[in-house]
Order: C-alpha cells, then structure tokens, then sequence
C-alpha cells in the first residue's frame, strides 16, 4: 500500500497525506521538478495536465492546464514559496484565466510536500492548507454534526478498495 | 487543484457560501429547526433584505431550502446538500491518493 495515511484535521483546517514509494528521495523528487513527469500524475487520465511553464526556483511560477474529454481546459497556476532538493517544496495552487494569470476569484490552496529516507525507502508527506480555512472547518465540523455515516461509510469503502487494488 | 469543472464549481459555491459569520449561524440554527425569513431577521442587527440575500447564497449552495408558507418564507437545512459538503472534500482527500497511485506507477518503471 502506498498511502500509509490519511487525515483532515479541522483544527488545523488541513489534509495530511502519507505515502511511501520504494525509490529514493532524490528520484521521488524528480516526480516535481522534471514538468514532463509532472504532468503525468498530477491530473486524472480523463483530465491529463499539460505544465508549459514550470519555473522550479524559489518564488518561480509554473502554469498549467487540464484537458478535459471534450477538449475544454482548465487553466491553473503554482507559484513556489519554497524549495530545498530533494526534502521539502512548497507550493500555492489556484486557478488562472486561459492566458495563465491568476484569476483571483477562486481559493489558494497551499501545499507542503516533504520527503524523508526511511531504509530503502522514501516517505512522502504532503500538507494541503486551504486558504479559505474557516469555510473548510465549518464544513467539516457541519459533516461530523450531521452524523453523515453514509457519506463517510461510501469514502471508506472506496477508499478500502483502492488499498487493495 | 483544477479536477473537474463542475465539482470545482460545486466547492466553489460552498466555500463562498461558508465564508460569513453570519451565514454560518444561519446553517447552524436551521440545522436545529426551522426558521422563518423574518425571524432570522430579527436575529441579525441588519435589514430583511440583507438576510434574505444570505438566505439565497446558502439555497444556491444547497445547503438551505427555502418555502413559502402563507406570508412567510420558510428557511430549513437542506441535508442532502450538506452531505454532498462532506463528499467533496473527501472526494479531494481520494484525489490526492490517486495522484499518488499515478506517481508510483511512474517510479515503478524504474
């Protein structure tokens, strides 16, 4: 299993993720800084993301773009606040218009991938931080509120069979 | 962060939605019970209008149904929204396990 762990701390207003891949740091980190490996995972195959701007230094910019399966796109930048190869990178996420500036008018999100040597292995913890922070808590607080068991328990299941897959 | 339009939307609406103070205790009282328009009113130092406006962000939002009773507008949670709330952002949870499925599918080809 890949993902190790999981968890949405409304208090913190994040979602911790934690993966381990049997590769060391040096190439996990080549799954960020090199666009052309990037682009392979960071969108779904029915919306394959296409970075034509990928400025990998400290305060650099990257833009990209999602097509989707009837050709429309979506534009989306990221703008590095950090990087320190091969452990820690830090990036905004948010959307742009077609010419790849920053619209403004949807959230940022933040993220915080840092990689750790474990034996043989390199683990990977990515911290996402949603900007608009007290709209996240309250929805997740609203959700626990509710009691929506069946909401959780459909996650849950998929969740079980990607593990397993 | 850009999956699908239409979810992105959805999130969209629900963070705006949940960005005031004073939408917030609207969802939270509604939850409890049922309120009217104007008894909501009379809860906020602002006019009927402004309260009806929030009411309308948090029906576009599908967080809150609102009913017309006699003279009244009859506010109330809209629980299938407010689960639809709760799968999105496990829905961004699961998109982010996928990802990783992605990356190490890619590391496995050495």
């Amino acid at each position: 299993m890949t993902v190790i762990s999981t968890e949405k701390n409304p208090e913190a207003l994040s979602l911790t993720l934690v993966a381990e891949f049997d590769a060391g740091a040096e190439r996990v980190w080549q799954l960020f800084e090199d666009p052309r490996q990037l682009e392979r995972w960071w969108g779904p195959p029915t919306y394959p993301a296409t970075f034509y701007k990928h400025e990998f230094v400290p305060g650099g910019q990257a833009s990209y773009y999602m097509t989707g399966p009837d050709g429309d796109k979506s534009h989306g930048w990221w703008e590095f606040t950090s990087i320190n190869a091969p452990r820690q990178l830090e990036f905004d996420d948010g959307f742009a218009d077609s010419d790849g500036n920053p619209t403004g008018e949807y959230g940022i999100s933040h993220a915080t991938v840092t990689l750790e040597t474990v034996g043989e292995r390199t683990r990977m913890t990515i911290l996402s931080i949603f900007e608009s922070e007290e709209q996240l808590e309250q929805l997740v607080q609203m959700g626990m509120e509710e009691g929506m068991k069946q909401a959780v328990g459909q996650i849950d299941s998929i969740l079980a069979e990607h593990a397993s897959a | 962060m850009v999956v699908d339009q239409l979810h992105e939307t959805e999130l969209d609406r629900l963070f705006q939605a949940f960005a005031d103070s004073t939408r917030r205790d609207i969802v939270r009282r509604v939850t409890v019970g049922e309120f009217s328009v104007s008894g909501l009113a009379a809860l906020y130092a602002m006019s009927f209008a402004a309260v009806q406006k929030h009411v309308a962000v948090l029906e576009r939002a599908s967080l809150v149904t609102k009913e017309k009773r006699g003279r009244e507008q009859i506010v109330r949670a809209n629980h299938e929204g407010l689960q639809n709330a709760r799968r999105l952002l496990d829905e961004y949870e699961h998109m982010w396990c996928q990802r990783v499925d992605r990356m190490a599918d890619i590391l496995a080809e050495g």
